[in-house]
């Protein structure tokens, strides 16, 4: 315990955990939409291909916030910027 | 900036062929004008990448010598790549600026090309910031370059729009598209081959067949879906700032 790293990357590691959080915003999201999407293809089969790049793009789109989680989680494990503070 | 030790953490054996380093090594070091530029493998898979797509193209060029009406063997090929890509910008964009096309084929089989050579054991260069930032910045520069040929004296009344104090939040969004638009890409492909390496660094005997279905997910589909959703956002962002 006498070295100071080993609370900053313990906390680092709880805090790229907690980061991963934000990728409970994009399932709902996403699942969301893709269940409209599977209305809408059942309501009007012809128009599928649309309907399916339509919610590809809307679908990427919702993904974005879970992506920056996903970056901050992996600055935070493998290019820690805190333990260079020390 | 100090690398974090994750390998000594959790243990991984230090061996050449099971490594745990998912940052893009530094090959090389050049000296430009006084200035260290670095040749990472981004570098290096970037060229290989660039010249593969040239030697395909002087392929095709030189196996079709003149196209004909009906089309047979690779005339089908191309005219289905070229085909699908004026589609899709007649639909993101309008047939008059159906010429982006061009560009966009391109960018389109690089970024295509990039993000599914992780099958071929190349550390796919999407996966590396600096690539999607460059492809990125050429996208940021066509849609207020379009902006401001198209709508002139207009395009810098928008930003006062609807409110004159609104300014600098219409300046922050944007700074915002760039931005989200670049992370997107490489935080997907990065996520994708932080995974498999995770998957490649389980013990060997767990390492038979089973990586394989990984890669047809995070390399074949996740790249296919992110080389189309980045060039449709694309266009439909330079579509947005045209003022017609």
């Amino acid at each position: 315990m006498d070295d100071p790293r080993a609370f900053v990357l313990g906390c680092s590691a709880i805090g790229a955990g907690l980061a991963m959080f934000s990728g409970l915003g994009p399932g709902i999201g996403q699942g969301f939409a893709a269940g409209k999407g599977a209305e809408a293809v059942g309501r009007q089969p012809e128009a599928r291909s649309t309907i399916t790049s339509t919610m590809l793009l809307g679908c990427a789109v919702a993904e974005s916030t879970g992506i920056y989680g996903l970056v901050v989680a992996l600055l935070l494990m493998f290019a820690n910027p805190f333990i260079g503070q020390l | 900036m100090k690398v974090f030790p994750l390998k000594k953490l959790i243990g991984i054996v230090d061996s050449p062929d099971s490594g745990f380093d998912i940052s893009s090594r530094i090959l090389g070091r050049i000296d430009v004008a006084g200035q260290e530029v670095w040749i990472t493998q981004t570098v290096v898979t970037t060229w290989v990448i660039m010249a593969a797509l040239i030697i395909f193209a002087f392929f095709v060029r030189s196996r079709i010598k003149y196209f004909t009406d009906e089309p047979k063997g690779l005339q089908n090929v191309v005219e289905l790549g070229v085909e699908s890509m004026y589609k899709l910008v007649c639909n993101c964009m309008t047939e008059k600026y159906a010429y982006f096309g061009k560009w966009f084929f391109g960018i389109f089989c690089f970024i295509l090309t990039s993000n599914i050579s992780g099958l071929l054991g190349f550390r796919a260069p999407t996966a590396d910031l600096a690539t999607t930032a460059a492809v990125t910045a050429a996208t940021f520069f066509m849609i207020h370059f379009m902006g401001i040929k198209t709508g002139k004296l207009g395009y810098f009344k928008g930003y006062l729009e609807p409110l004159p104090f609104m300014l600098p939040l219409n300046i922050v969004s944007e700074m915002a598209t760039p931005i989200s638009l670049s992370f997107r890409l490489f935080g997907n492909i990065m996520g994708g081959m932080v995974i498999m390496t995770l998957i490649y660094s389980l013990p060997r005997w767990l390492n038979f067949g089973i990586p394989a279905v990984f890669h047809v997910y995070f390399d074949l589909f996740a790249g296919v879906i992110q080389t189309v959703v980045f060039v449709m956002l694309s266009m439909t962002f330079i579509k947005d700032k045209i003022a017609d």
